[in-house]
């Protein structure tokens, strides 16, 4: 659960953004471990061990924990619409192959609209950008301490598991998109391209070099806007959810072990005054018991009583809260996947049209 | 949030399931709803051929049934003339019986008469005689008065 002081609310969220990292470490790197410092003496393919290592693995790693969710999710639309594929026939759709057709009429629906080439693989390029990445965003829906705590459990101390909160997840589907834009640009219009690059703003042979920097960074500019895009709103998205996590979720269970004191003690300032009000009412009670006005046990159930409706009340807005933010948020996976998708197409039916 | 092998790996496995997607979704779900399409229209164009299928039937019974009301019609007219004419034969044919019958019975009459008549007249010539007779008692020449009664009677 989150730290219950500042200092371990950031490691709480430093924590959740922390992929779990398969690499390569150099000869002679330093690691930190429980019984000191252990220098390597050659290159070793290995875990890491927190953020650090993981930076320090450079290039030659990879994010095991997005690559199989997003590797999951893939294969799970892949099977989810085979199945359906498998069963399709023309008389009168019923259950999960109605809804597939929904979807897969929806998206050819909106391929018709901005794309007008011939080309067999931009539809079921949408269709698969669309429903996968709508998958990877839906795994933000899940609690955020859910599926990392269960597998802190088996001993995997980091786990991300919405792959679209990890920019190579994006960018890798955007460059991939990118390699089918140039390669389609290309196929269809051959020098025209070039000639696109080179001679476009300013139809003159000494302007070359201008266009072709203007035209470059426009061009480039498509791929990743396209990957950050999807990217940032993930990342906001999860963010505001471990952020709601650590306002609230942090003093549910302190507050129904120990009352108002835990919080006082050890507490975040933006709820230290509901603590405050909990931590005296059980101090009255205990006061009023030393007077002799109150029964014992009547201080230890009201005691309990007082500690059970801190803790309750807030986990109960942290929850209100959580789930207000995933109803809004559901929103905003899809259109994100959408936009994805549309945009895909858009680019697509760019590099199709001659001039 | 670093970049590394993970953006080639998320590439390859995108170029594969857009791959599956299109080799193995994408055709057989779309074929399958063009085809339910093509399905569908057919059948809303055999049910307006029906529509029209039957709007002609019900056209023509309609037609059948005014002609056959009409063939009704004539021939109960028809049978209508037919019956006048009967009558109207039955009636001149008894008139014409009746003229006969009045003819013969006319014609019966008139004999009875005559007969009457002429067993009259021979009755009358007998009492006459005999009348005569009792008043002249055998004075009389009985032939001489017989041809003057006899032309007496035929007076008659």
């Amino acid at each position: 659960m989150a730290g219950e002081n500042p200092a371990s609310t950031t490691e709480y969220i430093q924590h959740h953004l922390t992929n779990l990292v398969y690499g390569k470490l150099p000869a002679g790197y330093e690691r930190h471990t429980d019984q000191g410092v252990e220098v390597l003496q050659s290159d070793t393919w290995t875990m890491a061990h927190g953020g650090q290592e993981a930076a320090d693995m450079g290039f030659w790693a990879i994010h095991v924990d997005s690559m199989a969710w997003s590797i999951g999710l893939g294969s799970l639309f892949c099977w989810m619409f085979m199945r359906a594929a498998k069963k399709a026939h023309t008389g009168v759709p019923a259950g999960w192959l109605n809804f597939v057709e929904m979807v897969v009429e929806f998206i050819d629906g909106a391929v018709k609209d901005s794309f007008h080439g011939r080309n067999k693989m931009v539809a079921p390029l949408a269709l698969t950008i669309f429903v996968w990445i709508f998958l990877m965003n839906l795994m933000d829906l899940l609690p955020v301490d859910l599926i990392p705590s269960l597998l802190a459990l088996t001993g995997i101390h980091y786990q991300k598991i919405v792959p679209s909160t990890d920019p190579n997840i994006t960018l890798g589907m955007a460059l991939g998109v990118f390699v089918l834009m140039l390669y389609y640009s290309f196929k269809i219009k051959g020098t025209g391209f070039i000639k696109e690059l080179t001679m476009h703003p300013f139809n003159h042979w000494g302007f070359i070099p201008v266009n072709l920097f203007m035209e470059t960074v426009g061009l480039l500019a498509k791929p990743f806007s396209l990957g950050l895009r999807l990217f940032g709103n993930m990342y906001a998205g999860e963010m505001i959810f471990i952020l709601i996590a650590t306002m609230f979720a942090a003093g549910a269970g302190a507050g129904l072990v120990s009352g108002g004191l835990h919080a006082q003690l050890f507490g975040e300032q933006t709820s230290a005054y509901f603590w405050l009000v909990i931590f005296v009412l059980v101090c009255g009670v205990c006061w009023l018991n030393l007077k002799g006005k109150v029964s014992t046990g009547k201080t230890v159930l009201l005691s309990m009583a007082f500690m059970a409706i801190g803790g309750g009340v807030f986990a109960l807005g942290g929850g209100l809260m959580q789930w207000g933010w995933a109803v809004f948020h559901i929103l905003v996976i899809t259109l994100q996947a959408f936009i994805f998708m549309v945009l895909t197409v858009v680019y697509l039916s760019m590099a199709h049209e001659d001039h | 949030m670093n970049i590394n092998l993970t953006l080639f790996g998320q590439m390859v496995t995108f170029a594969f399931f857009v791959w599956f997607c299109m080799k193995f979704v994408w055709p057989v779900i779309i074929e399958a709803m063009e085809e339910r399409q093509k399905k569908i229209a057919d059948g809303l164009d055999a049910a307006d051929r029906a529509m029209r299928d039957l709007e002609l039937a019900q056209n023509k019974a309609t037609d059948q049934m005014k002609e056959a009301k009409q063939e009704a019609a004539g021939i109960v007219d028809q049978a209508n003339k037919r019956a006048n004419q009967i009558v109207d034969e039955a009636k001149t044919q008894a008139r014409a019986e009746g003229d006969r019958l009045k003819v013969a019975a006319e014609a019966e009459i008139e004999q009875e008469v005559n007969r009457a008549k002429e067993e009259l007249r021979a009755t009358v010539a007998g009492l006459a005689l005999a009348g005569a007779e009792k008043v002249l008692e055998a004075s009389i020449d009985e032939k001489a008065n017989r041809a003057l009664v006899d032309k007496l009677a035929a007076q008659l």
